[in-house]
């Protein structure tokens, strides 16, 4: 027999508990994506039940459905566009009259409706008893209970799916009603849709072309009594639009002259009203107000001398749990890859094929993988912050700070991850709602000094300056790069990204156990969303890498080069190197530098042991062990053929903290923000900012004397 | 003198009266529950002074002081 295909979505409030109730409705079966043309998540899932086949799809968490944020736009248009059989609002029992809220708008878009009251258990130990069917006559919909935590109530809901398909609920609809002035001028507005206007409602439904979508005729009205952004918009559109318009104006202003305030606010004060009525009438406080465990918690990670330290020493965690822990494993898949690497190697003839699988694929999977330890580890630590409630309150913390900056007091974690890594540091950009904010901060992050080149800086320290200045400068380094982020931030915000600044307003939800399964999911989701995503361009862009200093493999007499350092000399990267020669020149450095940077680009770690490659340096390894010897012997020779000096070792490390960040993170990028457009973005303005930053340093240092 | 929750001190109550400001972060305090006619408590400011975190039967909220200087009370 065939399975009936249903389609629900699921709505709700942010820390309403959706995303358990969507990870116990669908398990595993989950897929992650991304709205088109928005960084809004689309998250589906699957669920079977008796004979449906269940498409569960997981809206955005939204307090409202106004124009103002992407989410919102996204969950209505979902809900209007898609239309789902059956819509399923999860609610916050604990915290039902807010909740409602969005209930009422939800009633509005003519879609049938199954409330879901989460976190049952947290309502009834506070002393709640709701009083489960009245409140589904008082609001026309089949009401289940649920704790989605402890998985209870999901059966439930997926009966009352089956039951909804297979016949109606019984109920009789409802709608809310506003105070009459608003009714009335509804009334007219809606007449004016219908008689005049019939082309509107088509037209603001769907401007692709196909008409069987409608948008329900009062919800037009409502949102263009309250000048809702978007369909104000589309009105200018059509014939007749500025007429509509002109009527719009005087509905408004009638009201504004009968009660003295604007429809925007008086339509949300009544849905706020019906939902303290409907609350009134179906639940029972207890009436106390007690102090819960949420605020004692708070009264210590908020106090005000106790906030910061506490917030610092969390971060701290968070950072040795991503990095520390993270280390072992990723030594291990180095270690794997390097000796797949060598067995591949030693079991096949020398040559290209050899190569190209272990230098090319082998090595560029090895670079996938390498991360993967980070990001996994970076992931339970923020499904732990978050899950718990406790990013809401760093983000309470730290915003004094990060909003001078032009950031997001949620900026900070993606920062400080950047210490460590700029790609997981770039994945976690995600905690932040906004897409603006959001976008400012992917743009700054890669300014923070990652693990990668703190190998270059210790290595060119330790052949150009004495073990007393060496603390210094590698502090001067990590001091300009969140001098830079900051000063770019500012930048951006204002010029690239200008207009007004979005609300900070946000819920500080109650503190919860987070569960295992969220955590896992929430893991998995990302990680595999990085190797699918990210994963195969980085793959790509290493073997590319491999081509560019691999070939040409021959001298122009068919002859292979005699040494390494002739054949990267004479290779595609090495033309590239001589290429920029003349742009690097003022910098003080010659092609050999530009070489080593070019192959920064795969990876910033490569960057010394490139030139030591070109000096002729023999064992390389060494090199990367910093022995003494072989630092020695590369700082010799980078002073006799570049022309190296303290200065030029310090505008190199400069330059090596700003330029592009790397072909991973470049990748990441992408798939974040999707599209090549910030990447390029990206990798253009760190190249122009190394540039200009590293010629001031290098004039003013030469001007004055130092280093030289 | 216009009252607004920038100038309620720790612990303190009022009632909220007409929110000012415009577009998305009106609608956003609006949507959030602040509507006029809401009570209040001013639950603390941040560490660093800026944001301050009110109260509103049970329900927490963190909102910057230009935001909550929009929120006239009585």
């Amino acid at each position: 027999m065939k399975k009936k295909q249903v389609v629900i979505a699921l709505a709700g409030n942010p820390n309403s508990g959706k995303t358990t109730i969507f990870n116990n409705l669908t398990g595993s079966r989950q897929h992650v994506g991304n709205y088109s043309g928005v960084t809004v998540e689309k998250k589906e899932g699957r669920a079977k039940y008796k004979d449906f086949d269940i498409t569960v799809v997981d809206l955005p968490g939204t307090y409202g459905l106004s124009a103002y944020s992407p989410d919102e736009v996204v969950a209505r248009d979902v809900i209007i566009k898609e239309k789902p059989d059956l819509l399923v609002n999860i609610l916050d029992a604990s915290n039902l009259e807010r909740n409602l809220y969005l209930t009422t708008q939800l009633k509005e878009l003519e879609v049938p409706l199954l409330l879901v009251l989460n976190m049952a258990d947290v309502s009834e130990k506070n002393g709640n008893r709701i009083d489960y069917t009245l409140l589904a006559k008082l609001l026309g919909a089949p009401v289940v209970r649920a704790v989605g935590s402890k998985n209870e109530g999901t059966e439930e809901i997926l009966e009352a799916v089956a039951q909804f398909i297979s016949g109606t609920s019984g109920l009789a609809e409802r709608q809310i009603r506003y105070r009459h002035e608003i009714e009335d001028e509804l009334q007219k507005i809606q007449e004016l849709l219908s008689t005049k206007n019939q082309a509107f409602l088509e037209v603001a439904s769907d401007q692709a072309g196909s008409h069987d979508l409608t948008y329900p005729a009062r919800w037009v009205a409502i949102k263009l009594l309250e000048n809702d952004r978007e369909l104000m918009g589309r009105l200018a559109t059509i014939n007749n639009g500025s007429f509509l318009a002109d009527e719009l104006v005087k509905s408004r202003q009638r009201i504004k002259n009968v009660i003295g305030d604007d429809p925007e606010t008086l339509l949300v004060e009544d849905r706020y009203a019906f939902a303290r009525g409907v609350c009134r009438e179906a639940c029972h406080r207890s009436g106390l107000d007690r102090v819960s465990l949420t605020e004692k918690i708070d009264n210590i990670l908020l106090n005000r001398a106790l906030g910061i330290p506490l917030f610092l020493g969390i971060m701290w965690l968070l950072f040795q749990l991503t990095f520390t822990l993270g280390g072992p494993p990723m030594e291990w898949i180095d270690a794997g890859v390097s000796a797949l690497g060598e067995w591949v190697g030693a079991h096949m003839a020398e040559g290209l094929l050899s190569s190209l699988l272990v230098d090319g694929i082998i090595g560029g999977v090895g670079g996938v993988l390498v991360f993967l330890p980070n990001i996994l580890l970076l992931f339970l630590g923020i499904a732990l912050l978050e899950g718990s409630g406790y990013m809401a309150r760093a983000a309470f913390v730290m915003d004094n700070v990060m909003h001078r900056a032009g950031l997001h007091g949620k900026s900070f974690v993606p920062m400080l991850i950047g210490f460590g890594c700029t790609v997981p540091a770039l994945m976690a950009t995600r905690t932040l709602e906004n897409p603006r904010d959001r976008l400012v901060t992917m743009l700054v992050t890669p300014l923070m000094s990652c693990g990668a080149r703190l190998p270059v800086y210790t290595l060119l320290i330790a052949a150009f300056f004495s073990p007393q200045v060496g603390g210094n400068i590698l502090f001067s380094l990590y001091l300009i790069g969140i001098t830079l982020a900051i000063i770019m931030a500012r930048v951006f915000r204002t010029f690239l990204l200008p207009g007004e600044t979005e609300p900070f307003v946000m819920e500080l939800p109650i503190y919860r156990w987070p569960t295992l399964k969220n955590i896992i999911i929430h893991m998995w989701e990302r990680t595999w969303l990085y190797l699918q995503k990210a994963g195969t361009i980085i793959l790509a862009m290493s073997i590319l890498m491999w081509g560019l200093f691999t070939f040409p493999n021959v001298d122009n007499q068919g002859q292979p080069y005699a040494t390494s350092a002739a054949q990267l000399e004479n290779s595609y990267a090495g033309k590239v190197g001589k290429a920029v020669e003349p742009i690097i020149a003022p910098l003080g450095f010659d092609w050999k530098a530009g070489v080593a940077l070019v192959s920064g680009l795969g990876a910033k770690e490569v960057v010394v042991s490139t030139m030591g490659t070109l000096y002729s340096i023999e064992d390389n390894d060494a090199l990367a062990e910093e022995e003494e010897e072989s630092i020695n012997s590369f700082a010799e020779k980078a002073k006799q053929q570049s022309g190296f000096t303290p200065l030029t070792a310090y505008v190199l490390m400069l330059f090596t903290l700003i330029y592009v960040p790397c072909l991973a993170v470049l990748a990441v990028m992408k798939r974040e923000t999707n599209g090549w457009k910030w990447p390029a973005f990206t990798m253009a303005y760190t190249v122009i900012l190394a540039w200009l930053v590293s010629f001031v340093v290098y004039r003013a240092g030469l001007w004055m004397g130092i280093g030289v | 003198m216009i009252r607004t929750l920038k100038d309620l001190n720790p612990g303190e109550s009022g009632k909220i009266k007409a929110i000012t400001g415009n577009g998305s972060i009106r609608r956003r305090i609006m949507d959030m529950g602040l509507v006029p006619g809401t009570e209040l408590v001013m639950e603390r400011y941040a560490p660093l002074g800026d944001p301050v975190e009110v109260k509103n039967q049970g329900f927490h909220l963190s909102l910057r002081k230009e935001e909550a200087d929009t929120i006239i009370l009585e």
